[in-house]
């Protein structure tokens, strides 16, 4: 075991303090030590995107990104999308649309889409496509994501 | 993952302290998106990792006095592509940051990390040639330059020595009349390693109507990315047309020397060297003449 490193974060609006290994991804820190498990391992290399979590509002890997950099930063994880009422548009979407099978991609798809709509909220299917291409899926054929990414992207338009 | 000294110095001197003494057990973290997966499968070795984004000069895009920019070498590419001044002035540059891997790793993946990383297939080295970029490098010795043709040496190799460290890239002020753009051919539209890759710049003469200078780079075609360097010569003074792009693509043809691999065959990569210079001298071309800057998304058959 290596030396531990104290750790101060904030994660979906709460402060948060861990105790880290250098070594330590910041995604084993979400899931083993925080217990926050939306976020998932795919691939631990960069290619998956089923990690994807906001790093100071910007969507990174949380596999590529090394625990002790979160020092100071703001996280948010898929479980900060709904709140204790509603679903999110997107995640209700998902659901009616079946835009998933076997589910793991979906935490990465649900927090890179959520980005997507919140900077630009009506993009085309090709600009849909193009940003969530770090996000993989090996069940759907994507086209059922896509179309529910553009449902959610109605459906914000007539909330507002 | 085998455990490590993590430190974060807040100024360049701290940091090439630290690398000196530690020489060749010390890398560098930028974003990390190469070297977090290198030192996970073992592929590259340390006991102290440098994250060098707490130092201003690597995070930060500088406009000088003379309108050229200097990027820190740790800025994100999400940061390049979302600044309307750098889309206009260094558009061969932007388009490369928009498709280095997905968002996620635009996010955090730095043009510095691409350059120091020295792929021979790298999509921004091309790019960082064309537009003129030279190297700042700090290290025990002080400060030194070296223009971006010049820095790697082979495959995952280039020219810092132990204790250096890549501080930001200089470009020179974007002269009028003039266009970049890069473009590389992947058999998908998105998140890929170039088969082979062309950035291009190229400078009109009054009138607009033929090629006063340009600028070729190549990559994945030989074992560092490469300046087409006859077919530049060539170019100055031809009009600007696609008969004569076809001729430069045929002479830059001439520069490559690629390997086979799981990603294309010699002669391929070659032929491709031909499609792509002439199609980026075309985007080039329309970017000079006033045509929109913005990185192209690809897409469909529109494949680069």
């Amino acid at each position: 075991m290596g030396k531990k490193i104290h750790v101060s974060t904030t994660i979906n609006g709460e402060a948060v303090e861990f105790l880290c290994e250098a070594r330590q991804s910041l995604l084993e820190i979400i899931r083993d030590t925080l217990t926050l498990t939306g976020a998932k391992e795919g691939c631990n290399n960069g290619n998956c995107g089923a990690c994807t979590v906001l790093m100071n509002g910007v969507p990174v890997d949380s596999c590529l990104v090394l625990a002790v950099e979160a020092e100071g930063a703001e996280l948010e994880t898929v479980e900060s999308i709904a709140n204790e009422e509603h679903l999110h548009p997107l995640q209700e979407c998902f659901l009616e649309g079946a835009a998933l099978q076997c589910g793991i991609c979906t935490p990465g798809f649900l927090v890179s889409a959520k980005a997507l709509l919140d900077g630009h909220p009506e993009p085309t299917e090709e600009e849909i496509r193009f940003e969530l291409s770090g996000n993989l899926c090996r069940c759907t054929g994507y086209d059922k994501i896509v179309r529910a990414v553009q449902a959610a992207s109605e459906r914000m338009k007539e909330v507002k | 993952m085998r455990d490590f000294e993590y430190k974060a110095p807040a100024t360049i001197d701290e940091a090439v302290t630290l690398l000196a003494e530690r020489g060749s057990e010390a890398r560098v973290l930028a974003g990390g998106t190469d070297i977090i997966v290198q030192l996970r499968e073992g592929l590259r070795k340390a006991d102290l990792v440098v994250d060098v984004k707490k130092i201003p000069e690597l995070m930060s895009l500088a406009w000088r006095d003379d309108g050229g920019l200097d990027i820190g070498g740790a800025v994100p590419c999400h940061v390049l592509y979302n600044d309307a001044k750098v889309i206009n002035a260094y558009p061969s540059i932007t388009d490369s940051a928009k498709i280095i891997g997905g968002w996620q790793i635009q996010g955090r993946a730095s043009l510095g990390g691409n350059l120091c990383n020295s792929s021979p297939a790298a999509d921004s080295i091309p790019s960082l040639i064309v537009e003129g970029a030279t190297c700042r490098i700090a290290g025990p010795g002080g400060e030194r330059f070296v223009p971006v043709q010049e820095f790697c040496t082979a495959p995952g190799a280039n020219v810092l020595t132990e204790g250096e460290m890549l501080v930001s890239l200089t470009l020179p002020p974007a002269g009028e009349s003039s266009g970049s753009r890069y473009m590389r051919f992947i058999p998908r539209n998105e998140m890929d390693i170039a088969v082979t890759g062309t950035g291009a710049w190229l400078r009109l003469g009054e009138g607009g109507e033929t090629v006063e200078e340009a600028r070729l780079a190549l990559s994945a075609v030989a074992p560092t990315p490469i300046v087409a360097g006859e077919a530049e010569a060539w170019l100055q003074g031809k009009p600007a047309t696609e008969e004569s792009f076809t001729e430069a693509g045929d002479i830059a043809r001439k520069a490559a020397s690629p390997i086979s691999d799981m990603r294309g065959p010699a002669d391929y990569r070659t032929h491709l060297v031909g499609v792509l210079v002439k199609r980026a001298l075309n985007g080039a071309l329309g970017r000079a003449r006033g045509g929109d800057r913005n990185p192209v998304i690809p897409s469909g058959i529109n494949l680069c």
